[in-house]
This record gives structure tokens, C-alpha cells and sequence, in this order.
């Protein structure tokens, strides 16, 4: 394969350890055997005897006053158990967010988006649950919708959220307006002036889903004590429990939860979705009740990543250096906020890329519209810039008669480089290094898809549909880089919990640990495992199911899991090595001087010195006492961005990625084939470098198919999604994606555990803007949108 | 919802005449869609599974008759060389699970201008045997569409073959997505040589209400063809022939915008389709065979 | 109506079952083989791929009405019908039977899961073990339509090309790995298969 790795020298970084299955090794998922023989139970594969099907009727129109609901026809179908709306909630707390309290649980007096919940329906078949839904009576009386940036902000716009009170409220230019973040740094204006050359663009990047294949669903199981046991598919327990249990009048500790298999995530199951609904159904029927969605509601029934417009200024001397950028940023946050302000303080923090410009002039905003919420999903706001500012670089480059990577490189930030908002980069930033990495890998060959017999179609653009055997292709190549940032930024206390316990059980020591991050997919519990096993030099680990019942991991997204959660695991796992070490010396700490003088470690399981003697069993050491520590861990604090300017060290940690795109392009019908898409990335250090490839290859992909495909499409006039299915929201097949090379490089970050750096996010930001790059080479033509359609390739847009 | 299983041809032709509202379902590649996703809910589903007949075929010495449910794969797999163009579509067909399900039969009672049978049909020239509890019939392919996903079957008919003319030339397929498999078409051509009758025949798809016929371009070409003597001196089509052939099947469609494509890119795709399809299928013809009549 | 088949060499009977249901959804919620899996219901992503008298076919298109008196293997079975393949049998014995995943066979995923490095016991099929030792898993969802869909590939393409490979798995969409590790998987198994073929003197 052509997974090659490179290890810089690590700063204070602990070593590996003696035993089998610790970091830096591949090893295989616990759940592997599970996965691959169907026994792994996902959200959607619960079952209970005597269940229930939970059903939600959603708003047909975006933007409408509620005149009435007539539920009468529905609850008087034979196996119907009950049919809630609004007026059913049954406490004061009506509304659920992740930021702003603004989702409405079922509509009230308004609906403000296609596909608002509006009722609800349980029923003893899924089939009856719908039919009875379809006869729920709602009366709607339209309202003018609000689509983009001039209806938003337009004096006399109707307002999306009446009378708001959350903490933007005060600082935003308009109530349409969810979250507004200037970033000023230098004086952009004056250092424009020693500018040989200025580059203006707009762009526009379209809604992209999340696509997880596992569509949202869970079972809700109501207790004895009044409670629900819920059984459902995130990305963060804790936070779904702090917005579900107020709405159902619950304390938190009879509202359990317990993660079930998630079906993948990318930031689509940040926000709750059917988690209340079912809850309040098995509470008011005191049965339990299932709720799956299929793939149309799964269009509706999650957050997109926000489509967005971006105005970019960028300036340069003769010789090559960046003098100035100014950009706007305008992100549509849909009907309601979920982590819109969050994505804004990403996009406008991340704007300027990974470059060093000192006169920067930024903003960014999020709109309230009519159209489907937007809010996580995989780079966060990072993506959309990224886009923008490396079409941007490639036009300055052109501009200056540079080589496009060596401009980039001219201008690569580095450690040590100032960010826009102030903040010091204080670890490697090996952009430069990552560019020439990927450049210098070998390109695919010419005409790949021909072969002695002819053209193989399989490998051409249009693949199997025969369209060319060669007539009208043409070769391109485009390069990008890209900077993310890692965990929660602005002053969020983004702790983590794990609770790691060791006993010996049948004459060797087991570790377990229990923590409740959502694995997702991304290989958690696989690092866990390795990194209990690297601490403690135990072979035996058991990862313990995912629940409630352990403090809160944070949440699965900003490539932040393996920092920390992995962080919490790594600590609370030496704080279990001291208590055994304790127990040790108090045991047996007059059999060897060592125990009192050297160095102790856990390796193989057995007390070792530093010097490789080995002082005791583990078993012997524990007999029958069991050490469980549970403890929450925290990364270095980072503080708010100033609301005025920008300033503040606002970002945890900084992940780059660079990727070359090959691309043929039918240039007559505009189709694309992408040949190779090879990427360069810093992961800090691989602790299952199998995983971390893994990673960036489906990272990449995503990157590839809102560059040529993937994108939600909402009538302007209706405000209405016009293709929520999986046969007119396209990803990419086997066939449509290329090999992937990967070039990982390791260079220590020494604030973070073991030196890694999050790695999940920063390939899905540069795959896109190096896929358009390759497509513009080859076809000639600017491209300022993505995804870039057979009609922008072919002049056939309609006027 | 009833669920009929009728066990033969002549149950099923009964049930239909009884239930003349009863949706056949076969591959289940339509119907079931509709299904799952609560757009239909038919009176009642007729299974045509279990009448074997349906998925045979026989290969006559002018046509072959082809059963309406012979699944996709077994026509790319096995009708190569007599049905060149149809195998070719049917590898477009979505993907290789539902190329193993689905048939002709399907795309011809959905009539949805983006089957993709539909083209190579028209261009091929077949009929297509219906028959009720009143007799049995043959629709001619040109009359078969009616409009948008209607076609000329009565309520009590079922499909029970299609009768396709042998290639007696090469067939030419091309269908374009916006994706590289599995994807419906944004507009697809079919192109027939016919060396016998010395014509060429068309067929448009997803560029229309219905499938349709580029008749205009096949009498210019046909003319072109007969008046430069091309069918004896084997020479290679003049490119201002082929351009005009292009710009006339463009203008034999009649598209609309929607989520999967602009109808001013229909319209460009067709031509481009149209040309390459007509050079690749008339250097078979010179005796240059193409590579992508293997792939399929 | 009632429909009687035979999911993975075991005689099943599903009653009650509304004339609309697919074979996915009796599958999944009435003889307890979650198995298969059900992403899109329409087609599109091939999760829910079984075999239907031995062809791959999406189970959330074919009524489950015309899976009467037919055979179906799904990814629960694919271990036992890949061994009765390797030893020259037909009928694979299923492992169906007890309804829906139990909540404490939920909850005990991660706890059965305890360490790969020592091997679970339970035979898997060769692409099974190939894709847990490329690393083609990740969220898995998609993993048992992939994997029937792949098995059946090997069964009639011993040596494929990747084009090959591609063209067999268009139909099956993974969001999460970018297809590298799948196709690793693939030609693993493939490789392994062709070892032991050789190795038989096959």
C-alpha cells in the first residue's frame, strides 16, 4: 500500500510500553467480530417485547402560522395508543439546542422549516403509525419565507424568531442574524496599499449532508420509578440528557441513557432527534416505543452543514508575500440555531487558512432563514473557508506568475506563526512540509483507463454509462491545504470522564473502561483499549458499554475523542498505576528495595523497574482488591473571542492537511472522474495508524463528494428540500472514488497526550478545494461553487 | 392491502381482470420504493415471481423474445451479441443488486421517461406482448408511450414479453449521471445501425415526457448515409454529417429543469451522445469494433 | 398473511404480516436477524444486500410476499454458507431464531468485545476475518451488505481486477472509510482464497 509514515522526534512523550496491543500499533476494532457478522446492535436493530412505533408528522410548507390541529381521527385508529402535540407537553420547557433553546419540541402557533415535527403518533405497527399520522388534520396558513441574505436582513423582514433573548441577541446587526464574529488584526486597508496585485472572489458552497448511513432511530423503555431507559445512537449523552430531561419533567438520573450502535455520525447526531419524541410517547403509553426514521426523514431530521456565500480580498507584493485579506463570510443557519454560533466563530477564526497575513479584515455570520437548519458537520465552518481561500491562493499565485505550491509555501504559517485572532501556534504547523509531501508523491499514470483491449469504461467519467472511450478527457491537477482546529474552542470547559477499574479475574488482571463517548465509528474503543494497555501493561481490557452512568465524555466531533477522552483514559490510568504501586509497596514493599528507590512500571503484567527487573505480579500485587478511579481531565483552557475584534486564544490545538487531486474531466459533457486524491497529513502521533489512515480516507471522500455531487437542494421560492433521497442526494460510490495515498507525518504536539493531534476533520477540508483546482486545470474555467455540476462544466446553466 | 400470488400466467392475466387497480410488482425495483417511502398504496400487490415464464427468453432466428421479468444481469450475460444496445443499457441500470432483480417489464409499465431500457428499446425496434383475459396483443414500441409515465396498457393487461429484432449491426448505448454508477439517468441515447434496412434508428431518454424516437436526425442521416454511399465504401462519417445528426437529435428533445439536471444540458448532453454513439457504432460497423460492446 | 421461507438453512414462518412489509422488515423485526441493515430502503446503498436463492438483491425491495418458499442467506449466515461452500455442501445452517436484539444482548456488545488481540473464537468467513484485519470497519453499517455482496463477487470472480472489484461493490455505499480499506479487504480475502486454493492442490 502506499500508507507511508513519518515519525519527527517526539518532546516529552511517553514511549511505548513492553506490552502487546499498545498505541502505535494497528491493532484490530473490539467490535470487529460483532460489526461483521450482524450481532452488533445498532439504535435501529433494538426490539422489545410488546413495543410500540413511534411515528412524527412534519410541517409540509417551511414558513406558516399553525390555524389548527385535529388529531381526533387519528387517535381513534385501531392500534393507535396515543397522538401528542405541543398542547400534550408536560412541563414549561417546550424548546431543546445545543447553544439557544430555540428547537421547539413539536411546533407551536408556527412552523419555520420543511419537515418541523409537528405531532406525534404511537402505534402497534409502523404501518398503522403512519396511517394514522396521515390523518392528523393541520391547518396552515402560509407565511412569505425567508431564503438568503437580502430577505433576512432586510429592514422590514419577518422576523424568524420573535422576541429573542439568548446571549447574541445583544451584539447581532439584526434578528435575523444568529451569531456575527469580526475579526480584525493589523489594518488591512493600509497594508492594501503595498499590495503589487489584489485578488477579489465570491463563492458559493452548497448544503452538504452528513449521510450517515444509520438513520436516527432508538428505543425508549419507561421504568418502574417513572423514568425512561433510552436506548439511542449520538455523538454526546450528556448533552442530549441536559436537553431531554427538563422537557419530559424528569431529574437526570431517571432519564438513563445507554449508547446503542451508531450508524455513523459527522456531526449529524449533535442535535437531538427523535430522542423526546420517544420518550414522551413510552411515558404517556407506558409502553416502550421504537422510532426509526427512513431516509427521506432522515433528510429532515438532522442538521446540514450550512451552505454559505464567501467574499474574499486577497493582496500581494511582486515578490510573492501575502500583504492583506479581507473576507465576509455569510453562512445560512436554516430556521433554527443548533451550533451556528459555534461554526461562525470556526469560519471567522480559520478564514486567512494557514497562512501568515498580519492585516486581516474578517467577518462572519450566520442567518436565520426558512430554510433546513444547518449546524455540525465534519471541519465546521472550516470547510467552507477553506474552499474560498484556496481558490483564492491559486488566483494570486496566477496573478504573480508563482508556482502555485510555491507561493503557498512562501506565505505557510508555522510554530511561532500570530493567527488573526492572536493566538500563538505553539506547536509543529508543518504546512510547508506537507505540501512538498504531497507534491512529491508519484502521479497516476497517463491514460490509465486504456488498456491493450481499448478503453476499460469502469475507469473513464461516466463510468459505467458509457459516455466516452476517451474522446473529450482531459487531465487535471490541483493542490490544497487546509487548517482545522481541534475541540471545543472559546472558553468551553471541553473536560472528558473515564472511570478505568483493575481487578484480576481468574488468576489475571483485567482492566475495564468505562467512559461515555459515542464510538461512532471513528475507533474510540479501540484507542482506549491501547492506551489502558500502554499505561498499565495489561493485556486483558474491556471497554465497558457507553452510558450515563459515568460522567460526561464530550462530544464525539471536532476531532477531539482521541485528545480527550483518550486524554481522561491516559489519566485516569496512571492514577490507577500509582494506587496499585501503592498497594504494592505496602504489600510487599520489604521483599525488594526497588519498590521503595526505582522507577516503577506496569508492563506485561507485572511490576517492573525502570531497569527492566521484574518486582512482582500484578496478580500478586491485587489479590483480590479491585482500584477503579473515575476522574475528569481537562486540556489547556482556552478563553472567548472579543466580540469586537476577534482577539483571544480561543483554539485548543491546529490540524493540517494537504491533498493533491487528479482529475479527468469529460470536458464535453462535463463529467468528472477523480483518478487520485493523495493526502499529506500531520497526525501529531498515530496511535493506531491503521485507524488514522482510515480516517483521512473518509475524511477525503466526503471532501470529494461535495466537490462533484453532493448537495441539498432548496426550492428559493418554497423554501421547500427538493431532493431528500439517496437517489437525488448523490455520494460517491466505489466508483466514483480513487485511491487514496496517504503520507502521514508525525511531529509531537507537547501539550497533548502521547503528542497527538486530532485527526478526523482537516482531510475533508482541503479534499474539496483540490478537487475543484484539478477541474478548473483541466477544464480552464473559474468554478467559484461547489459542488461543480455537468451544467457549470458545460455553459448550460439556466440564465 | 391484498397480496395476490398467482402461481401461472393464466391466474395472473384472471387476477388482473379482477383487480384491474392490483399493481404487478416483479423485481419489486419501482414498486417497493414507492412503497417504503408511503407514496403508493396499491389495493392490492400482484406478484408476477412465481410465473417462471416471464424470466425465460428464446432467441428466434429474426427476434428474440424476451420475458418481461428476465432480470437485467442475465441479459447483459447472456443477449450480447443479439441485443447489443439492450445489454449495454442494462448495465447502466443502477446497481448490480437491483440489475439482478429488475427487467425490462419493469421500465416498461413505470414508463418513466428515465428507464433506462426505454432508449435501446426504441432504437433496437421491438414490440412488446401484452395480454389480458380478452387476448393477447402486440404494442409497436413507437406506440407504446403515451405520456408522462403512461403508456398505451390497458387496465386489465400485464406484460408478458418484448420482442426485439436481432442486431443485424452494432448498437450503441450511452447514459449520462451525475455520478459514476448507480444513479438515474440525467438523459441517456440509445443508436441502432440497421444494415439491413440500411437505417439508423434513436432513441432519447429522460429528455422528454416520454422516451422518444430523434426522427428528424435518423431521416437526415439515413438520406446522408444512402446519398454518400457510406453502407458500401465503408468510409467514416463526415464530421459536418455527424455535427448535424447531433444538433438534430438535440433538437428532437423537449426537457425540463429539475434536481438531477438543466434541460439546456439535456439538450447538450444528447447531442454529444448522439455524435460519439453514432462514430463508435459506425466504426463497429467499418469493422473496428469497440471495446465497450466486451464490457457489457 | 403468513409467508414461510428459509433464511439461512433454517425454515422460518412470519405471521401477521401487513401485505406491504419487505423481506428487510420481516427480517429485521419478526424472526430477529437485524443483520441486514436498513440505510435507505429504496435501493441505493445496498445495506440490507442478502441472497435470494443465491443472488444478491436489496431484501428492502422484494415484498416479503414473494420470498415465499425461497431461499435467503443474510450476513448472519454468511459464515456458516461460506464454510458449506468451502467443503462442498449446500445447506447452511442458520444461527435465526430468538426475536430482535434483547436489550441485554445490546448492552453486551462492547462487553463480549473484549480484546481482538486474543481472537474471539466463532468462525468467520474469509471476507469477514479480511475485512476486521484491513480495517474496513468503522461504523460498520454498511459492512453486512458490503460483505454478502463481496462473498457472492469471490464466489464467481476468483482473481478480480480492482475495476472488477468496483464494479461488483457500485452498489453498496459506505460514507465512512472512502472505500480504500474495502478494497484492501477484497483483495485480501481474495488472496488468502487463491493460498488456500493452491494449497489444496484446487
Amino acid at each position: 500500500m502506499a500508507d507511508t509514515r513519518t515519525t519527527g522526534v517526539p518532546a516529552n512523550v511517553t514511549q511505548g510500553s513492553q506490552t502487546k496491543g499498545g498505541i502505535g500499533e494497528s491493532t484490530l476494532r473490539p467490535d470487529g467480530t460483532l460489526k461483521v457478522t450482524g450481532e452488533f446492535a445498532y439504535s435501529s436493530d433494538m426490539w422489545h417485547e410488546d413495543m410500540l412505533w413511534g411515528q412524527i408528522l412534519r410541517s409540509t410548507v417551511a414558513h406558516a402560522e399553525i390555524v389548527s390541529i385535529d388529531t381526533s381521527e387519528a387517535l381513534a385508529t385501531s392500534g393507535v395508543y396515543a397522538v401528542l402535540t405541543y398542547d400534550d407537553l408536560p412541563t414549561d420547557v417546550k424548546n431543546y439546542g445545543l447553544e439557544i433553546q430555540d428547537t421547539p419540541v413539536l411546533a407551536h402557533g408556527k412552523v419555520r422549516h420543511h419537515g418541523e415535527p409537528v405531532a406525534l403518533v404511537a402505534a402497534d405497527h409502523p404501518e398503522t403509525a403512519r396511517r394514522a399520522a396521515a390523518k392528523i388534520k393541520v391547518e396552515y396558513r402560509e407565511l412569505p419565507v425567508i431564503t438568503d441574505e437580502a430577505s433576512a436582513t432586510a429592514p422590514d423582514a419577518i422576523l424568524v424568531h420573535e422576541g429573542r433573548d439568548d446571549h447574541h441577541a445583544g451584539h447581532v446587526p439584526h434578528p435575523n442574524i444568529v451569531h456575527r464574529q469580526p475579526i480584525i488584526r493589523g489594518n488591512a486597508d493600509e497594508a492594501a496599499e503595498r499590495a503589487d496585485v489584489i485578488v477579489k472572489g465570491e463563492y458559493t458552497f452548497g448544503m452538504q449532508d452528513q449521510a450517515f448511513l444509520g438513520p436516527e432511530s432508538g428505543l425508549a423503555v419507561p421504568s418502574e420509578d417513572g423514568g425512561v431507559d433510552l436506548y439511542v445512537a449520538t455523538q454526546w449523552l450528556h448533552s442530549d440528557l441536559k436537553q431531554i430531561a427538563p422537557v419530559l419533567g424528569l431529574p437526570e438520573e431517571k432519564v438513563r441513557m445507554t449508547l446503542s450502535g451508531v450508524g455513523g455520525a459527522f456531526g449529524g447526531r449533535e442535535d437531538l432527534s427523535m430522542q423526546i419524541h420517544a420518550c414522551l410517547l413510552a411515558l404517556r403509553t407506558g409502553k416502550p416505543v421504537k422510532i426509526v426514521y427512513n431516509r427521506f426523514e432522515s433528510f429532515f431530521g438532522h442538521v446540514h452543514r450550512h451552505p454559505a456565500k464567501l467574499y474574499y480580498e486577497h493582496g500581494a507584493t511582486k515578490d510573492g508575500k501575502l500583504t492583506h485579506m479581507k473576507c465576509k463570510i455569510v453562512l445560512d443557519g436554516g430556521a433554527y440555531a443548533s451550533a451556528s454560533p459555534a461554526v461562525v466563530g470556526n469560519a471567522s477564526s480559520l478564514s486567512v487558512g494557514p497562512y501568515v497575513v498580519d492585516d486581516v479584515d474578517i467577518e462572519a455570520y450566520a442567518l436565520y432563514t426558512n430554510n433546513p437548519p444547518c449546524g455540525a458537520m465534519r471541519g465546521f465552518g472550516a470547510v467552507q473557508a477553506c474552499f474560498a481561500y484556496e481558490a483564492q491562493m491559486d488566483k494570486v499565485a496566477d496573478e504573480l506568475g508563482m508556482d502555485r505550491i510555491a507561493f503557498r509555501q512562501l506565505n505557510a504559517m508555522e510554530q511561532g506563526t500570530i493567527m488573526p485572532t492572536g493566538q500563538v501556534v505553539d506547536s509543529p504547523a508543518p504546512v510547508a512540509e506537507l505540501l512538498r509531501r504531497v507534491k512529491a508523491m508519484p502521479m497516476p499514470p497517463e491514460r490509465q483507463w486504456e488498456d491493450s483491449e481499448g478503453a476499460d469504461v469502469r475507469q473513464l467519467p461516466g463510468g459505467l454509462s458509457n459516455t466516452t472511450h476517451g474522446e473529450g478527457v482531459v487531465r487535471g491537477v490541483g493542490y490544497a491545504v487546509g487548517i482545522k482546529n481541534v475541540g471545543f474552542s472559546e472558553g468551553f470547559d471541553d473536560y472528558s470522564t473515564a472511570k478505568v477499574r483493575m481487578e484480576v479475574i481468574g488468576g489475571e488482571p483485567v482492566v475495564t473502561v468505562h467512559t461515555a463517548m459515542a464510538e461512532v465509528g471513528q475507533g474510540g474503543v479501540t484507542v482506549h483499549a491501547q492506551i489502558a494497555r500502554t499505561e498499565l501493561g495489561v493485556g486483558q481490557v474491556t471497554i465497558h458499554p457507553a452510558d450515563t452512568q459515568v460522567g460526561s465524555a464530550g462530544s464525539t466531533s471536532a476531532s477531539r475523542q482521541t485528545y480527550v477522552t483518550g486524554g481522561a483514559v491516559k489519566n485516569a490510568c496512571e492514577l490507577v498505576r500509582e494506587k496499585v504501586l501503592e498497594i504494592g509497596r505496602r504489600k510487599l514493599g520489604t521483599y525488594h528495595p526497588a519498590w521503595a528507590t526505582a522507577e516503577l512500571l506496569l508492563e506485561g503484567g507485572k511490576v517492573v523497574t525502570d531497569g527492566g527487573e521484574v518486582l512482582a505480579d500484578l496478580a500478586d500485587v491485587l489479590e483480590d482488591e479491585v482500584v477503579e478511579i473515575e476522574e475528569e481531565w481537562r486540556h489547556r483552557p482556552t478563553v472567548a473571542f472579543d466580540l469586537k475584534t476577534g482577539q483571544g486564544d480561543g483554539h485548543v490545538q491546529y490540524s493540517f492537511a494537504a491533498h493533491r487531486a487528479v482529475v479527468e474531466v469529460d470536458t464535453e459533457l462535463g463529467l468528472v472522474k477523480v483518478v487520485e486524491l493523495a493526502c499529506a497529513q500531520d497526525v501529531g502521533k498515530a496511535l493506531n495508524p491503521l485507524s488514522v489512515v482510515g480516517q483521512i480516507q473518509g475524511g477525503t471522500t466526503q471532501g470529494l463528494g461535495v466537490a462533484v455531487m453532493e448537495e441539498i437542494i432548496v426550492d428559493p421560492k418554497t423554501a421547500k428540500v427538493r431532493n431528500p433521497s439517496f437517489t437525488d442526494y448523490l455520494i460517491p460510490t466505489i466508483l466514483d472514488t480513487p485511491t487514496i495515498p496517504v503520507d502521514v507525518l508525525e511531529l509531537a504536539d507537547e501539550h497533548a497526550p502521547y503528542g497527538l493531534r486530532g485527526i478526523g476533520e482537516a482531510p475533508t477540508l482541503s479534499s474539496t478545494p483540490a478537487v475543484l483546482a484539478a477541474i478548473r486545470n483541466a477544464t480552464g474555467l473559474a468554478l467559484d461553487r461547489t459542488p461543480v455540476r455537468p451544467e457549470h462544466l458545460t455553459g448550460t446553466v439556466p440564465a | 392491502m391484498d397480496f395476490l400470488r398467482p402461481d401461472s400466467w393464466e391466474e395472473a392475466l384472471a387476477a388482473k381482470a379482477e383487480h384491474p387497480t392490483a399493481v404487478p410488482i416483479a423485481g419489486g425495483t419501482d414498486v417497493m420504493v414507492e412503497i417504503n417511502f408511503d407514496h403508493r398504496r396499491p389495493e392490492y400487490l400482484l406478484d408476477l415471481n412465481r410465473i417462471t415464464e416471464l424470466s425465460e427468453w428464446e432467441v428466434g432466428e429474426k427476434t428474440v423474445r424476451l420475458g418481461a421479468s428476465v432480470p437485467y444481469t442475465k441479459i447483459m450475460e447472456n443477449l450480447r451479441a443479439e441485443l447489443p444496445g439492450l445489454a449495454l443499457a442494462s448495465h447502466t441500470v443502477a446497481s448490480p443488486q437491483i440489475r439482478n432483480r429488475g427487467g425490462v417489464g419493469g421500465n416498461l409499465g413505470t414508463a418513466s421517461p428515465a428507464g433506462d431500457a426505454h432508449p435501446a428499446l426504441l432504437a433496437a425496434d421491438c414490440e412488446v406482448e401484452v395480454e389480458s383475459v380478452r387476448g393477447s396483443r402486440r404494442i409497436p414500441i413507437d406506440e407504446f408511450y403515451t405520456g408522462v409515465k403512461r403508456n398505451a396498457l390497458a387496465p386489465d393487461e400485464l406484460i408478458r414479453a418484448v420482442h426485439i429484432d436481432k442486431a443485424d449491426g452494432p448498437q450503441q448505448y450511452s447514459k449520462v449521471g451525475t455520478r459514476n454508477a448507480m444513479v438515474i439517468a440525467v438523459c441517456a441515447f440509445g443508436l441502432a445501425v440497421h444494415p439491413e434496412t440500411r437505417t439508423v434508428r434513436t432513441g432519447i431518454g429522460s429528455a422528454a415526457p416520454t422516451p422518444v424516437r430523434a426522427k428528424e436526425a435518423e431521416q437526415f442521416l439515413n438520406s446522408a448515409l444512402e446519398e454518400g454511399g457510406f453502407w458500401d465504401n465503408g468510409k467514416i462519417i463526415t464530421p459536418s454529417v455527424a455535427k448535424q445528426f447531433a444538433d438534430l437529435c438535440s433538437a428532437a428533445c423537449n426537457p425540463i429543469d429539475d434536481v438531477r439536471g438543466t434541460a439546456s444540458y439535456r439538450r447538450h448532453a444528447v447531442g454529444v451522445m448522439a455524435r460519439r454513439t453514432l462514430t463508435w457504432a459506425w466504426e463497429s460497423y467499418r469493422g473496428n469494433a469497440a471495446r465497450t460492446e466486451g464490457v457489457a | 398473511m403468513r409467508v414461510n421461507f428459509t433464511v439461512n438453512g433454517r425454515k422460518q414462518e412470519a405471521d401477521d404480516v401487513w401485505e406491504g412489509e419487505s423481506l428487510l422488515y420481516v427480517l429485521r423485526e419478526r424472526l430477529g436477524l437485524p443483520g441486514s441493515k436498513n440505510a435507505c430502503e429504496q435501493g441505493e446503498c445496498g445495506s440490507c444486500t442478502v441472497r435470494l436463492d443465491g443472488v444478491p438483491v436489496c431484501s428492502c425491495l422484494v415484498a416479503a410476499g414473494q420470498a415465499e418458499g425461497r431461499e435467503v442467506v443474510t450476513v448472519e449466515g454468511l459464515a456458516d454458507f461460506a464454510k458449506n461452500r468451502a467443503c462442498g455442501g449446500h445447506d447452511g445452517e442458520g444461527k435465526g431464531g430468538a426475536c430482535g436484539t434483547t436489550l441485554q444482548e445490546a448492552q453486551g456488545w462492547s462487553a463480549k468485545g473484549t480484546d481482538s488481540q486474543t481472537g474471539e473464537g466463532g468462525e468467520l468467513s474469509p471476507i469477514q476475518q479480511a475485512f476486521i484485519d484491513a480495517g474496513a470497519v468503522q461504523c460498520g453499517f454498511c459492512t453486512p451488505g458490503l460483505l454478502v455482496a463481496a462473498d457472492e463477487m469471490l464466489e464467481r470472480n476468483a482473481n478480480p481486477s480492482d475495476a472488477d472489484i468496483r464494479e461488483a461493490l457500485s452498489g453498496n455505499l459506505c460514507r465512512c472509510t472512502g472505500y480504500e480499506k474495502i478494497m484492501d479487504a477484497v483483495r485480501l480475502a481474495a488472496a488468502r482464497q487463491s493460498e488456500t486454493a493452491s494449497s489444496q492442490g484446487v
